[in-house]
């Protein structure tokens, strides 16, 4: 899966493309994670998202635990209407913090 | 096949309460203002035109599902005993009268008390002359419905019940053909284990599968629900929680989430998924909300046919 990366006020911002399923879920898991254990902060930038399956939402929430655990910070941004309906629908905008976009969660996370 | 729904709730039984009933009763009035209504049947063409959870209620008695018109008229066939059993018993008693001596066949997904606290409720069983057998996985069957009903817990106890009673050990994986029907089993993650069954009788089938936590890394055909869910004209699942909970504060507790549901359903090509197993903290208007949420998810993660979505409530009757 295409993962774009950038630091920006000492956030790490990945970049995700197209879907977030079955097939590309894994890649997104090892990206965030590999972020995360080597203790930096993380925004997902949800910009280029078309969709995000249980898989996809399960990659997140291993993310969002492994943070807790290691003190970290992890956030979401700029999420697609759609897959705003699809984190409502899972209650995923409970769980994990959500962004309009990527500026007010670099501001919030760093 | 007719699929009538006696028990939808997990967990424990749900009455509803005075409140609840008042609250509907004043949004029906509110909602009718300005409407003729001169009879019954124009009441129920109103009714009807109202949201599910304002007009009727999805019930509160927990897990009793049963298979009808599948053999003879005597023949029963049941998925759990929980407390929508003994309304279903009572149902029988009343259209076929105390003297007819019916068979029944109940398939259990496990003994958890939500799953049989119906039975020592179920009239027929007081009855010499019906002829019970409960299908299970668990060899402690038997065990757990003596342990309900015996001292202290309850006052008749289930040795000295008057019909037959057997108890009969399946084996997960094997088919077998019972009640007219071709039945199997499947082992389900759930503390103590659980199991499902399919059953396929004159070309359809349903797929009964409750407390059951769907735990994957990847969804595809390896997934042995796949294979058992293919091609169901009725699939009735466990969606108790959200997907979030169900992977966060409620993982290991058994369940699984209506986003599983309609994605399993989804690659498995099954017709139609009935959401199953209500969480009792849910109320109509909760309940209602969750069915709209997943029948738009199904819309927004379409690849193929559309898959129809209900959600199960106390006296629904789906035919196959």
């Amino acid at each position: 899966m295409e993962i774009g990366e950038r630091l920006e006020s000492g956030v790490t911002v990945l970049r995700p493309v197209g879907r977030i399923d079955n097939d590309t879920s894994p890649d997104f898991h090892a990206r965030v994670i590999a972020c995360l254990e080597a203790g930096r902060t993380a925004l997902v930038d949800f910009d280029a998202v078309e969709f995000i399956s249980s898989a996809g939402l399960a990659a997140l929430m291993a993310a969002a635990k492994l943070a807790k655990a290691k003190n970290g910070r992890i956030g979401v941004a700029a999420l697609k209407p759609v897959v705003q309906e699809i984190f409502a629908i899972s209650r995923f905008s409970r769980v994990v913090q959500t962004f309009q976009t990527v500026a007010e969660g670099i501001a919030a996370l760093q | 096949m007719l699929v009538r729904f006696w028990g939808t709730r997990g967990s424990l039984p749900t009455p509803l309460g005075h409140g609840a009933m008042r609250a509907k009763l004043r949004d029906v009035l509110l909602a009718a203002q300005g409407q003729t209504i001169d009879d019954a049947a124009a009441a129920d063409r109103f009714l009807d035109t109202l949201p599910f959870a304002t007009a009727g209620t999805y019930g509160g008695n927990s897990s009793c599902v049963e298979l009808a018109g599948t053999g003879a008229s005597d023949e029963y066939v049941l998925c759990d005993l929980g407390s929508g059993a003994r309304e279903f018993g009572n149902h029988v008693l009343h259209e076929k009268g105390p003297q007819r001596k019916c068979r029944y066949n109940v398939f259990l997904s496990h003994v958890h008390w939500d799953h049989i606290m119906g039975f020592p409720f179920f009239v027929p069983s007081y009855i010499p002359g019906n002829v019970i057998r409960i299908h299970g996985c668990h060899q402690t069957m038997r065990e757990a419905f003596e342990r309900q009903q015996s001292d202290p817990c309850f006052p008749v106890d289930f040795r000295k019940l008057g019909a037959t009673i057997e108890f009969v050990v399946l084996e997960p994986g094997r088919s077998y053909e019972i009640a007219g029907m071709s039945v199997q089993a499947i082992l389900q993650n759930h503390a103590g284990d659980s199991y499902g069954y399919r059953f396929s009788q004159g070309g359809k089938t349903m797929v009964y599968s409750t407390d059951c936590e769907h735990k994957f890394q990847v969804l595809d055909e390896s997934y042995p629900f796949v294979p058992f869910f293919r091609d169901a004209d009725l699939l009735i699942f466990d969606a108790m929680y959200s997907l979030a909970d169900s992977i966060s504060v409620k993982e290991d507790w058994g369940h699984s989430s209506n986003m599983v549901g309609v994605e399993l359903a989804q690659l498995a090509r099954v017709k139609h998924l009935v959401l199953y197993h209500h969480e009792p903290i849910f109320d109509d208007r909760t309940i209602d909300t969750v069915l709209a949420e997943t029948r738009r998810y199904e819309e927004i993660s379409r690849d193929g046919a559309a898959l129809r979505i209900t959600s199960a409530y106390d006296g629904l009757e789906i035919a196959l």
